[in-house]
């Protein structure tokens, strides 16, 4: 699945994932292909995504990710 | 006539003038590009911002009760006004200026007489201008050009939106430059909060093949979580836009300048040559005179 993860400054990651963990305003979660569409709130925590390199951490401060047809955004403020 | 160590003068003086102007134009050029491309970056994020507002406001009942949404009695303003820190960019600050204290004198009227309109200043020239004026001016956020982005602007949205949920301000406005080509800025007066219900659902009726997400942890509590964000993105934007126009608005102030220190040195060198060719003639009419004298003697 294809996942882009943006701030208002500039697009932080955008490319091919395996798995990618969210952590939600209601705990964290993963998302594998194939997920139902979903939009969930983001809050403060980390973003763990999964590519053929192997896995990275970001800490996102809050924001909201929306899943559809294997495309996954990611909108947050700010992303370390 | 004037004199020719004169002329000269004025001549390298012009020249040296219109090689600053000219570099300023270039910089002000590269200065926009940049401006430009931030335009474009924040862009797929306030456009999937919306995107996502819409779809998930077009499924929610009618009752969009949000804090930033209560209308109350219009006691006290705030008012954003964005400039640039530096000046040499024509009518750019001053057409805001004009358009910000005109709003003081007919809409805000009353609450400015009894002091109710506080003006917060973005950018250098906006803020000495307000003061300087003895105008009710928050200064705490008027850097935040010198190192552009959304953390400089982000605690300027948040201070506003927090002020307007504890009743400190009942009526924000934001008064910009858009930036609509290199030449033209279009002054912009717009509203920032309260915000209209009819400004979120907008558009949402046209959703027919809305899909079926799921909501985590709930509409609600989405749609409460996204209002801020896609409040902070306004004022963001407009900062952006009047970044750019700003940078427009130099560039064509210094070509312009450039044109005409152009205009004034060909008129220079027209004046140099004249009176140095008349200081010649002089000459030699004198030493024609001279040997004239000599001969008939």
């Amino acid at each position: 699945m294809y996942l882009e993860i943006i701030t208002p400054d500039r697009k932080v990651f955008e490319g091919e994932v395996d798995a990618a963990t969210f952590p939600g305003s209601d705990g964290s979660f993963q998302v594998l292909n194939n997920h139902a569409p979903i939009i969930s709130s983001l809050a403060k925590g980390d973003l763990i995504y999964k590519t053929k390199e192997g896995s990275k951490i970001l800490i996102v401060d809050g924001g909201v990710v929306e899943v559809r047809n294997n495309h996954v955004i990611v909108l947050a403020e700010s992303v370390e | 006539m004037a004199n020719l160590k004169e002329v000269k003068g004025r001549i390298q003086s012009v020249t040296s003038t219109q090689q600053i102007t000219k570099a300023m134009k270039m910089v002000a050029a590269a200065k926009l590009r940049r401006a430009q491309d931030r335009i474009t970056q924040m862009r797929p994020y306030s456009e999937k911002l919306t995107g996502i507002l819409r779809n998930v406001t077009s499924s929610v009942s009618d009752n969009l009760e949000n804090e930033y949404a209560v209308v109350r009695e219009v006691n006290r303003v705030a008012l954003v006004v964005v400039s640039s820190d530096k000046g040499l960019c024509g009518a750019f600050n001053s057409s805001v200026f004009k358009a910000a204290v005109s709003l003081l004198k007919t809409k805000y009227k009353e609450q400015n007489e009894f002091g109710g309109v506080t003006i917060i200043p973005l950018g250098k020239k906006a803020m000495e201008f307000f003061k300087k004026r003895n105008y009710k001016v928050d200064t705490k956020y008027w850097d935040i050009f010198s190192n552009l982005s959304f953390d400089e602007v982000r605690p300027v949205a948040e201070h506003l939106m927090e002020a307007y949920k504890n009743g400190d301000f009942d009526a924000v406005e934001l008064v910009y430059n858009e930036f609509k080509n290199v030449a033209t800025q279009v002054l912009k007066v717009e509203k920032f909060l309260p915000i209209e219900p009819s400004e979120i659902a907008e558009g949402s009726t046209s959703n027919s093949n809305a899909i079926d997400y799921i909501y985590e942890p709930s509409k609600e509590f989405i749609v409460k979580e996204l209002i801020p964000k896609s409040l902070k993105i306004q004022v963001y934007k407009a900062t952006l836009e009047s970044n750019a126009s700003e940078q427009g608005a130099r560039m064509t102030a210094m070509d312009k300048a450039t044109d005409n220190a152009g205009e004034l040195l060909k008129e220079l060198k027209l004046m140099y040559n004249r009176t140095r060719q008349a200081a010649i003639t002089k000459e030699i009419l004198e030493i024609v005179g001279g040997a004239e004298a000599l001969k008939s003697s």
